[in-house]
C-alpha cells in the first residue's frame, strides 16, 4: 500500500513549514512511527513520524524552504509497489481538495469627502452646531469671534454674527483672555478704555485679515515732480465759489486714487475679490480710502473712480472724510470696494505695509513725498520721491498680477497725463 | 388593581413573587436568601410562602452557584440568581461570560439562557471597595448579556419581571442606596421594556443621561438650575445593553448639549460609549458644546465617609458641572 | 489482534458479570461500531487538519473511546450530558451524527452549530448532549444545574458531566461537587483521568492519587475504574445512575486512561516518553472489546470486519457531506447573538 507523507500542520497559525533535517535517505526501508523528519516552526522543532512501513522516496521539492502545509514530502512504498520519481509537481493535497472559502469582499471604502469650500474655516474652533449653522447661512467662521472657552465658536455667536451682518457690528462678548492681559499690568497703573463697536470691528477684521489672509508686499518708488507740477496748475485754475473760495484744491492722494483706480482698469486681474468659492473680478473701481478718526478710522469707497475726474474724487474724498470724523458715514459708504489706500505721508512716513481689509484684495501704503537726489546721466538730480507698498492677498492676486498693477500705478502717477487717455 | 408606594426593594420582591406564583419553573438562587431574607432583604420572607425547593440558599459559592443557575436555565429552568453583593460575580465570571453569555451562539442557535442575575451594586454605604462597585459596563462589553439598571421602584418591578420572561441571560444592576427609595407602583404584572430609556425630566438646554441613582442626583442638580433659568433634560438610560441610543440622540438634536453620568469608573465607561455614539451619529452636528462626562473617580471606592462622597459624583458637583455647560464655560 | 487485559469467563449465566448481562448482542455490537466510529472519525479529523483543510485546533481522544462508550450508552435522550474540549467521543456516544460534526469542523451551516462552534462547542441539545466547552471545569457547574432541573421537573433522568483531570484542580469542581452533594442532585460526574493535563501529570499537579478520593469531601461516592475497559466503566455508570434515579445523589467515577495523541495538535510529547505512550497503546480499548465479543460468541471476525467497514463508510460519506456543505454567508455573522423577537 502506498501512503504519502505530507507536510503536516502543527500549529495553529501556521500555512508553511521548514523540514530542518531529515532522518532517513532515499531509498531507505522506514517502519510506521519512525521519526523520518523535523519540522521546524517559529515556535520549535518538530519529529515526525513515518505514516507507514515501506521503502520511502523523497519528493523533488526543487530546493523549496517553505513549504505549503499538505504537500506531500514523501511517499512511502510497499514491497513489491512501483517505486515512481516523486517530482516537484507533487500537488500539494491541500490545494486539490480544500473548499475553496469565498473571499469576502472588504466593506466598501466611502471616497474621500471633498475638501470643504472655504478651507479658511480649518483650523478654527467652532461647536459642531456653530459650523453647521455658519456653513448654512454662507458665513465664514473666521468672521465670528469666539465667546466659547478658548475663543470656540458656538450657535450663539454665529447667530449674533448672522444679525451683524444685516445691521451695524455688535459689540461681542468681552474675551477671557482679558483677565489675564489685566493681570499683567500693576493694579492703578492703567487706565481703561472700554472697546466701542468700532474698535471691535478693527480689531476683528483686521486679526482675521492676518491671521487668514496670506499677505505679500511690493514696493516701488515714484518720481513724483510732473504730478507736482500739474497738481500745482490744476489747482491754480480752479474756478472760485460763490465764498471765494478755490471749487478745488486736489491732493497728491487725489491723483494716486485716480491712478490706483485706472490702474485697476489696466490690471483687471488685480481688480478681484476672493470669495467663498471664487474670485471675483470687479467691473468698477471702488477705492476705499483710510481716513483716520477718533478712536480708530474708516475706510469710506469713492465708488467708481476710475470715471470720475480729479476734481469729483477730490470733493467726494471730502465730503466722505467729513462725514466719517463725525462718524456719520451710512454703512453702504464704507462697505465693499476693490481695494484700498492708505496714506501716512502727512505724518512724515517714508515706507509701511497696510493691512488688507477684506473682501478687499490689496491696499496701497503710500508714504511722505520727499526730495532726494538721485542720479540721472551720472549726476545728481533733485527729485521729489514717494514710495508705495502694495499689499496683495495671494489668494487672488500673484505676484506678477500685484507687479504689474503696482508698474501701471507708477506708470500713470510718474506720468499723470497718461491719465487723460 | 391598585397603586400603591413601594420601596424599591419590596417591588424587586414583588416581581419575583408574582413570577413564581404564574410560572413554576421560575425560582429563587443566592446567598442567605432564605429565611435570612438576602443580604438586603429583597426576597424578605419569599421562601416561608414559596419553600426551600424555589428560594434556595446556596453554599458560599459563587461559581459553582451561579453556574448551576446557568446549566439549569439551558435545561429548562428559570433561575434568579442572585449575587449578594454585584462585587461577587468577579468570582463568577467564567460561568457569567464563557458560558451564559456565549452558549446559545457557539451553538448555533439551539440553545437559550433564561437566566436573570440580580447585581447590588454601588457606593454609599462605606463597605469600601470590594462591596461597593459599579460593574455594569464590564457586563454591557460582552455580546449575549443584557443588563438593566433601574432607577425607580415601578421600573425595578418591571425590569425585574422583563428580565425573568426574557429568553436570555440579563443582568439587572440594583443600586444598594435605592432599596429604601419610595414610588408608586402598581400591583399588576407588567413589564418594562428592555432596552428603552426614559426622559423624567423635560429640558431645553442641555440632555443628561443618567442611570441608577445618578437619574436621582440629576433630577435633584436640574431642579436647582431650573431656578437660574437652566433647563436640563434628564434621560433615564434603565438598560446598559442593548443602549437606546434614538432616544439620546432626538434629545441631544434638541438641546444641543450633551452630559453623562455614571458612578462606575469614568474610563472607559458607560459615559465613553454614549459619547461615542452620539459622536458618530446624526446628532454630532447639534452638538454645541464639547460632550462632558461626570463618572467615578478613577479610584477603588474608599472606606472613609469623606472620600467615599468624592470619589463618585454628587448633587453640587453634577449642578455645577451643567451650569458650566449651559453657560459655555465647558 | 492482542490479548484483552480483561477477559471475562462467562457472558450467561449466574456469574456473567452486569455489562454483559444487561445488555444483548445488538446493543454490545453498537458500542463497538461506535468506539470505530469515535476511532476512525477522530483520524480523518487529524488527517483533514494536518492537510489544512479545517482551521482551529482539536484535542483527540484516540484511546479514550471505553470511557465515552460505557458512560453513553444506556443514556437516553431526555438524559444531560456536558462535555469537554476533548469531547468528539462523548458527542458520538450521545448519538451524534458524525456528517454533521465533520460539518462543524468544516465551518459549515450544517454543522451542529452552524459553525459558530467549532471542535471545541459541538452540541447537540435536541439530544440532551449540551456541548463541549472550551473551558477547563466550565461544564461542571452546567450539569450540576441540569440536574437541578431535572430535580424540579421530578423525572428520573439524569446529568452526566465528563471532565479530565485537569478540571479536577478548578474551583468549579470543588463547588459543583459541594452543592450536588448538600442537594442530592441526579449527576453523575465522570472524570476522564488521561494522565496529563496539557502536558502537567496528575502527579504533579494533584495532591491526592486518585481523583475519586475528592468525592469523600463531598458525601458521594467515588469509584475508580479502568477507563479503557467499557465493561468497567458501564458498570460503575450504571450503579452511580441507579442510585441518581433514586435520589440518592451523585456519584465521582474516575476512568483511569491515556490519550495516545498529543494535547493538541501542536503537541510535541516533551512531557511523556514514548515508552510510555507505546504501553498504553497495546492497551487500546477498541481491539480489546472486540476480542471479548468474539471470545464470548456476541459477534463473529466476519462481523467485526463489516461493523469496520460500515464505519469506513460512513465516514467517507459523512465527511463528503460535510465538505460539500454551505458555508455562512457574513450577514449571518450577528445570528443568534440574542433570541430572535427579543429585546437586542
Amino acid at each position: 500500500m502506498t501512503v504519502e507523507v505530507i507536510l503536516p500542520k502543527v500549529d495553529m497559525d501556521m500555512s508553511t513549514g521548514v523540514i530542518s533535517q531529515w532522518h532517513v535517505k532515499d531509498g531507505d526501508t522506514v517502519k510506521k512511527g519512525q521519526p523520518i523528519f523535523d519540522i521546524e516552526t517559529d515556535k520549535a522543532a518538530m519529529e515526525i513520524e513515518a505514516p507507514g512501513d515501506g521503502t520511502i522516496k523523497l519528493a523533488d521539492l526543487g530546493g523549496a524552504k517553505d513549504i505549503a502545509i499538505g504537500t506531500v514530502v514523501a511517499v512511502i512504498y510497499g514491497p513489491g509497489e512501483i517505486v515512481k520519481a516523486v517530482g516537484a509537481s507533487a500537488v500539494p493535497a491541500s490545494a486539490a481538495a480544500a473548499t475553496p472559502v469565498a473571499r469576502q469582499p472588504a466593506a466598501p471604502i466611502p471616497p474621500p469627502a471633498a475638501p470643504r469650500q472655504g478651507t479658511t474655516d480649518e483650523g478654527i474652533r467652532a461647536t459642531p452646531l456653530a459650523r453647521r449653522q455658519a456653513r448654512q447661512a454662507g458665513l465664514q467662521l473666521g468672521n465670528i469671534i469666539g465667546s466659547g472657552p478658548n475663543g470656540r465658536i458656538v450657535a450663539a455667536d454665529v447667530q449674533s454674527s448672522r444679525a451683524a451682518a444685516v445691521k451695524a457690528p455688535s459689540p461681542a462678548n468681552e474675551t477671557v483672555a482679558d483677565a489675564g492681559t489685566r493681570a499683567q499690568f500693576e493694579a492703578g497703573s492703567f487706565t481703561e478704555i472700554p472697546f466701542d463697536g468700532m474698535r471691535r470691528t478693527i480689531a476683528q477684521r483686521l486679526t482675521l485679515s492676518k491671521q487668514t489672509v496670506p499677505h505679500f508686499y511690493l514696493s516701488a518708488t515714484c518720481t513724483i515732480d510732473i504730478l507736482m507740477a500739474i497738481r500745482q496748475r490744476l489747482n491754480g485754475h480752479a474756478p472760485l465759489n460763490p465764498d471765494k473760495s478755490p471749487a478745488w484744491k486736489l491732493s497728491i492722494n487725489d491723483f494716486i486714487i485716480k491712478a490706483m483706480a485706472l490702474a485697476l482698469q489696466q490690471v483687471p486681474a488685480a481688480n478681484v475679490t476672493f470669495a467663498d468659492n471664487a474670485i471675483l473680478q470687479h467691473h468698477r473701481s471702488d477705492i476705499g480710502v483710510a481716513v483716520a478718526v477718533e478712536g480708530g478710522l474708516f475706510t469710506p469707497v469713492v465708488r467708481a473712480a476710475e470715471s470720475k475726474t480729479l476734481s469729483t474724487i477730490s470733493r467726494e474724498m471730502k465730503e466722505l472724510a467729513a462725514r466719517a470724523r463725525a462718524r456719520k458715514l451710512q454703512p453702504a459708504e464704507y462697505q465693499g470696494g476693490c481695494a484700498a489706500i492708505s496714506n501716512l505721508g502727512m505724518f512724515g512716513v517714508e515706507q509701511f505695509s497696510a493691512i488688507i481689509n477684506p473682501p478687499q484684495a490689496t491696499i496701497l501704503a503710500v508714504g511722505a513725498a520727499v526730495e532726494r537726489f538721485v542720479p540721472v546721466n551720472g549726476q545728481p538730480v533733485l527729485a521729489t520721491q514717494v514710495t508705495l507698498t502694495l499689499s496683495c492677498d495671494h489668494r487672488a492676486v500673484d505676484g506678477a498680477v500685484g507687479a504689474a498693477l503696482l508698474q501701471s500705478i507708477k506708470r500713470l502717477i510718474e506720468d499723470p497725463a497718461l491719465m487723460l487717455a | 388593581m391598585s397603586v400603591r408606594e413601594l420601596s424599591f426593594a419590596q417591588a424587586i420582591q414583588e416581581a419575583l413573587a408574582q413570577a413564581m406564583e404564574v410560572d413554576p419553573r421560575v425560582f429563587l438562587m443566592g446567598e442567605d436568601i432564605g429565611v435570612y431574607g438576602g443580604a438586603f432583604q429583597v426576597t424578605g420572607d419569599l421562601v416561608h410562602r414559596f419553600g426551600e425547593d424555589r428560594v434556595m440558599d446556596t453554599p458560599i459559592s459563587e461559581l459553582g452557584g451561579a453556574g448551576v443557575a446557568v446549566g439549569a436555565a439551558i435545561a429548562g429552568s428559570r433561575p434568579v440568581y442572585e449575587f449578594q453583593f454585584s462585587d461577587f460575580s468577579t468570582l463568577a465570571m467564567e460561568q457569567i461570560v464563557n458560558q451564559a453569555a456565549k452558549m446559545r451562539y457557539m451553538l448555533g442557535g439551539k440553545v437559550s439562557v433564561p437566566i436573570v442575575f440580580r447585581m447590588p451594586c454601588g457606593s454609599g454605604t462605606g463597605a469600601a471597595a470590594q462591596h461597593s462597585q459599579s460593574l455594569e459596563a464590564w457586563f454591557g462589553h460582552v455580546p449575549g448579556l443584557k443588563v438593566v439598571e433601574p432607577s425607580t421602584p415601578e421600573d425595578a418591578k418591571g425590569l425585574i419581571l422583563a428580565a425573568i420572561d426574557d429568553p436570555d441571560p440579563v443582568l439587572v444592576f440594583e443600586h444598594k442606596l435605592l432599596y429604601k427609595i419610595k414610588g408608586n407602583v402598581p400591583e399588576i404584572m407588567y413589564r418594562t421594556p428592555i432596552g428603552k430609556a426614559v426622559v423624567r425630566r423635560n429640558g431645553k438646554d442641555a440632555t443628561v443621561v443618567a442611570s441608577a441613582i445618578m437619574v436621582h442626583k440629576a433630577l435633584e442638580a436640574a431642579e436647582a438650575l431650573a431656578k437660574e433659568g437652566i433647563d436640563i433634560e434628564v434621560i433615564d438610560l434603565r438598560s446598559i445593553r442593548p443602549i437606546d441610543g434614538a432616544t439620546i440622540i432626538e434629545s441631544v438634536k434638541k438641546t444641543t448639549r450633551l452630559a453623562c453620568i455614571y458612578e462606575g469608573v469614568k474610563t472607559l465607561g458607560i459615559g465613553a460609549e454614549i459619547s461615542a455614539m452620539i459622536a458618530e451619529s446624526e446628532a454630532f452636528d447639534y452638538l454645541d458644546a464639547p460632550i462632558m462626562r461626570l463618572g467615578g473617580a478613577e479610584t477603588p471606592i474608599p472606606y472613609s465617609p469623606i472620600l467615599e462622597k468624592v470619589a463618585v459624583p454628587q448633587v453640587d458637583g453634577i449642578t455645577d458641572a451643567l451650569r458650566n455647560l449651559v453657560k459655555g464655560g465647558f | 489482534m492482542p490479548a484483552s487485559p480483561k477477559t471475562t469467563s462467562s457472558i450467561k449465566g449466574p456469574n456473567a458479570r452486569p455489562f454483559y448481562a444487561k445488555h444483548n448482542a445488538e446493543q454490545l455490537k453498537e458500542a463497538l461500531r461506535r468506539m470505530w466510529l469515535i476511532r476512525r472519525f477522530e483520524e480523518m479529523a487529524e488527517d483533514s487538519y494536518v492537510r489544512g483543510l479545517t482551521h482551529g485546533t482539536m484535542h483527540l481522544s484516540i484511546g479514550q473511546e471505553a470511557t465515552a462508550i460505557g458512560v453513553c450508552m444506556d443514556l437516553t435522550d431526555k438524559d444531560y450530558i456536558t462535555s469537554t474540549h476533548r469531547g468528539h467521543g462523548h458527542c458520538i456516544g450521545k448519538g451524534a451524527e458524525v456528517r454533521y460534526m465533520f460539518a462543524e469542523f468544516f465551518g459549515k451551516e450544517e454543522g451542529y452549530c452552524r459553525g459558530r462552534g467549532g471542535s471545541m462547542h459541538i452540541a447537540d441539545p435536541a439530544t440532551g448532549n449540551l456541548g463541549a466547552n472550551g473551558i477547563v471545569g466550565g461544564g461542571l457547574p452546567l450539569a450540576t444545574g441540569a440536574a437541578l432541573a431535572i430535580k424540579q421537573r421530578k423525572t428520573k433522568d439524569v446529568a452526566v458531566c465528563f471532565f479530565g483531570d485537569g478540571a479536577n484542580n478548578e474551583g468549579a469542581f470543588h463547588e459543583s461537587l459541594n452543592i450536588a452533594g448538600v442537594w442530592k442532585l441526579p449527576v453523575i460526574y465522570v472524570c476522564e483521568n488521561n494522565q496529563y493535563g496539557m502536558s502537567v501529570s496528575t502527579a504533579r499537579s494533584t495532591a491526592v492519587k486518585d481523583v475519586a478520593t475528592r468525592a469523600a469531601g463531598y458525601d458521594m461516592p467515588g469509584v475508580v475504574v479502568d477507563g479503557n475497559s467499557i465493561a468497567d466503566v458501564n458498570e460503575a455508570m450504571m450503579a452511580a445512575m441507579e442510585r441518581a434515579r433514586k435520589g440518592q445523589g451523585p456519584t465521582l467515577i474516575e476512568c483511569k486512561t491515556y490519550r495516545t495523541k498529543g494535547h493538541s495538535r501542536s503537541d510535541r510529547n516533551r512531557y511523556r516518553s514514548k515508552d510510555e505512550i507505546e504501553d498504553w497503546k497495546q492497551r487500546d480499548p477498541i481491539p480489546a472489546f472486540e476480542y471479548d465479543l468474539q471470545a464470548h460468541g456476541v459477534m463473529t471476525a466476519a462481523e467485526a470486519k463489516a461493523i469496520r467497514a460500515g464505519v469506513e463508510k460512513e465516514i467517507e460519506e459523512a465527511f463528503a457531506f460535510a465538505q460539500a456543505g454551505t458555508n455562512p454567508t457574513p450577514d449571518s455573522l450577528l445570528r443568534d447573538i440574542y433570541t430572535a423577537g427579543s429585546a437586542a
